[in-house]
């Protein structure tokens, strides 16, 4: 298909995909131009602010004009990191983990299931895949205080497995990779590997997935993007701050502020590193992001 | 479709007669991390959940000692208890309120921001597609934390503006101005996803189902309205359904607030009502009954909803 191709890996100038555009070289709109640009302000500008705050004072921050720049970035990002030993770089190693591990298991665990509901008939696949499409509808903060008190009977609270295990399952992931297993991977390529001798799990590791793979990145960077601006399950699973992921670090110290006002300067200037990784990973595999809920499918 | 196993059988060798017979248990050990997965973390906490809302505490003599607090069967007290709780209908008006503010705005922004990038009649598409789409890649608590700090009047810039004219701003973060304030951030964190879901759907179209309509003399907004929009509904449906379903469970948002704002309450939503009950008061029986309550709630939603649309986004292969 030519969706992918006709989105740019990375925004470079803005000239270069309009005028290749396959909708041909039409006259520009001003309203277009201007209703667009007070999105991107409107999305941007948090950002922008985050960037400017976090070089100020911690008196400045809320005395000198909202948008004046300062000289104390390297001050504050220093108090960041000896806050509590550098806890801080604990959190963002913690998230990385949670969110690395988490979304490569939850990737291959949805990967073979979708293979398995896409290309084999078997009693119960119907069942199963219903099963799977309800568990999308479910909204998974419901989930995380029963998952807390069953963790907490057999001792996994508290513990990294407790907010990794629950994010190894994602009903959507596994719907995805279904359709994206119907998509690529035809029934011949199956059948001559078949005959060739290969197992099933032979064919899957060394056919299926590096066919399914564009795909599964998308899976991949939706599960992760999830773990990673995930609160709610971490901040009810753990109770040590050791373990805790950057999101609930952060509302932490954000809490602490409201008694200890010179903290907001941290809890800023934590706040723009730690949106740092997630922002590049973004702007460096923006062409995954193409997904098309409505016709069911990622495209091709 | 055709499975593997249906396939013509004169290459059938004995060989591959031992394989076939391995085949019939492959697709179960491909799905069996799912599932015992789903089990644990789905399934079991539900009906974990529903079990709950049914037990109680029975308090004997003075509740001292072993044995003297054990749990027995409630059966619907928890739910009258829960539903009862003078916390519990405003936290549910609340949502609905955030929701009709959010849900509608957030899929108007995203559409109107995928219609005019897919019309492309503008130099500034890719950086706005990427500016627009950037608030996905902050986390909730994250973009909360940023809005926060801008709500409060010493901070925003806001209230620099509007001195200037002699006028003095409402302090967002108090009052019904909070629901307005948290709802701009789910706005501002949801639009872009829910574009970029829209504008991939805008341009599977192919182009000659519009450049017909386009030599006829039809207008952007009428191609837009006319053929577009009704091509790309099945991904508006979508859209809809999943935004309904994490505009009931809003947590992290109103949660970072909180310390910045005296308005939010410990039961400001449904979810945060649960989490007090749960870990604040101990209840979790009670929390365990809300629980089922919002769950049920939410499929009754979404579900119905995909009922009410006759919808064919899911299933469309079966």
């Amino acid at each position: 298909m030519t969706v992918s191709t006709a989105l740019p890996a990375v925004p470079v100038t803005a000239a270069l995909p309009d005028k290749k555009n396959r909708r041909g070289n039409r006259k520009n709109s001003t309203l277009a131009t201007v209703l667009l640009l007070l999105g991107a302000v409107y999305c941007l500008f948090p950002v922008l602010w985050v960037l400017i705050a976090s070089t100020k004072s911690s008196g400045e921050l809320f005395s000198t004009f909202t948008l004046a720049p300062s000289t104390h970035l390297f001050d504050n990002i220093g108090d960041l990191f000896a806050y509590r030993n550098g806890l801080y770089w604990r959190w963002m190693a913690n998230t990385a983990l949670y969110a690395g591990v988490g979304a490569a298991v939850s990737t291959l665990v949805s990967a073979m299931s979708g293979f398995a509901l896409a290309k084999y008939d078997f009693p119960g696949k119907r069942f199963v895949f219903n099963v799977i499409l309800a568990g999308v509808l479910v909204p998974g903060v419901i989930l995380a205080i029963p998952q807390y008190l069953l963790l907490a009977k057999v001792g996994l609270t508290n513990t990294y497995w407790s907010v990794l295990l629950p994010s190894m399952i994602s009903p959507y992931g596994i719907y995805l990779s279904r359709i994206f297993a119907a998509a690529t991977v035809p029934t011949e390529v199956l059948e001559a590997a078949r005959i060739d001798g290969a197992g099933d799990w032979r064919t899957f590791g060394r056919v299926v997935l590096p066919m399914m793979k564009s795909g599964l990145v998308t899976v991949f960077l939706f599960q992760f993007v999830a773990i990673w601006n995930n609160f709610m399950l971490p901040y009810i699973m753990l109770g040590d701050d050791h373990l805790y992921p950057l999101t609930v670090g952060l509302s932490g110290l954000l809490n602490q502020g409201a008694n200890q006002p010179s903290m907001y300067i941290t809890v800023v200037t934590g706040a723009l590193i730690s949106i740092i990784p997630l922002v590049a990973l973004f702007l460096g595999l923006q062409r995954y992001w193409r997904v098309d809920l409505g016709a069911g499918a990622v495209k091709a | 479709m055709t499975a593997v196993t249906a396939l013509p059988t004169e290459t059938r060798t004995p060989r591959t007669a031992t394989r076939r017979g391995r085949r019939a248990g492959a697709p179960y050990s491909f799905l069996a991390p799912a599932l015992i997965l789903f089990v644990a973390f789905f399934a079991a906490p539900i009906g974990y959940a529903a079990y709950l809302s049914l037990r109680r505490v029975k308090v004997s003599g003075l509740g001292l000692g072993a044995g003297a607090r054990t749990e027995v069967w409630a059966g619907m007290s928890n739910y009258a208890r829960s539903l009862t709780d003078p916390d519990f209908l405003p936290s549910v008006y609340r949502i609905g309120a955030y929701g009709l503010i959010v849900v509608p705005t957030m899929l108007g922004l995203a559409l109107l921001m995928a219609l005019l990038l897919d019309a492309g009649r503008t130099r500034v598409g890719t950086f706005s597609r990427t500016a627009i789409f950037l608030p996905y890649a902050v986390p909730a608590v994250v973009g909360s934390l940023l809005w926060g700090f801008l709500y409060l009047p010493r901070v925003s810039p806001f209230t620099d503006v509007v001195q200037m004219f002699g006028v003095e701003p409402p302090d967002v973060l108090t009052g019904s101005w909070v629901l307005w304030a948290v709802a701009n951030i789910a706005v501002w964190g949801g639009t872009g996803f829910n574009m970029i879901v829209i504008y991939t759907a805008l341009r599977a179209i192919p182009t000659d189902l519009f450049e017909a309509a386009r030599l006829d003399g039809a207008s952007d907004k009428q191609i837009a309205w006319r053929i577009k929009i009704p091509i790309v509904l099945p991904s508006l449906i979508m859209t809809f359904v999943f935004s309904l379903i994490a505009t009931l469970q809003v947590f992290a948002e109103p949660m970072t607030l909180k310390p910045l704002s005296n308005t939010i309450s410990s039961t400001w939503t449904p979810l945060m009502k649960v989490y007090r009950d749960a870990f604040v008061r101990n209840d979790i029986y009670s929390a365990a009954a809300t629980s089922v309550v919002i769950a049920v709630a939410t499929f009754a939603v979404s579900f119905g909803f995909l009922k009410l649309v006759g919808n064919r986004a899911f299933n469309q292969e079966d």
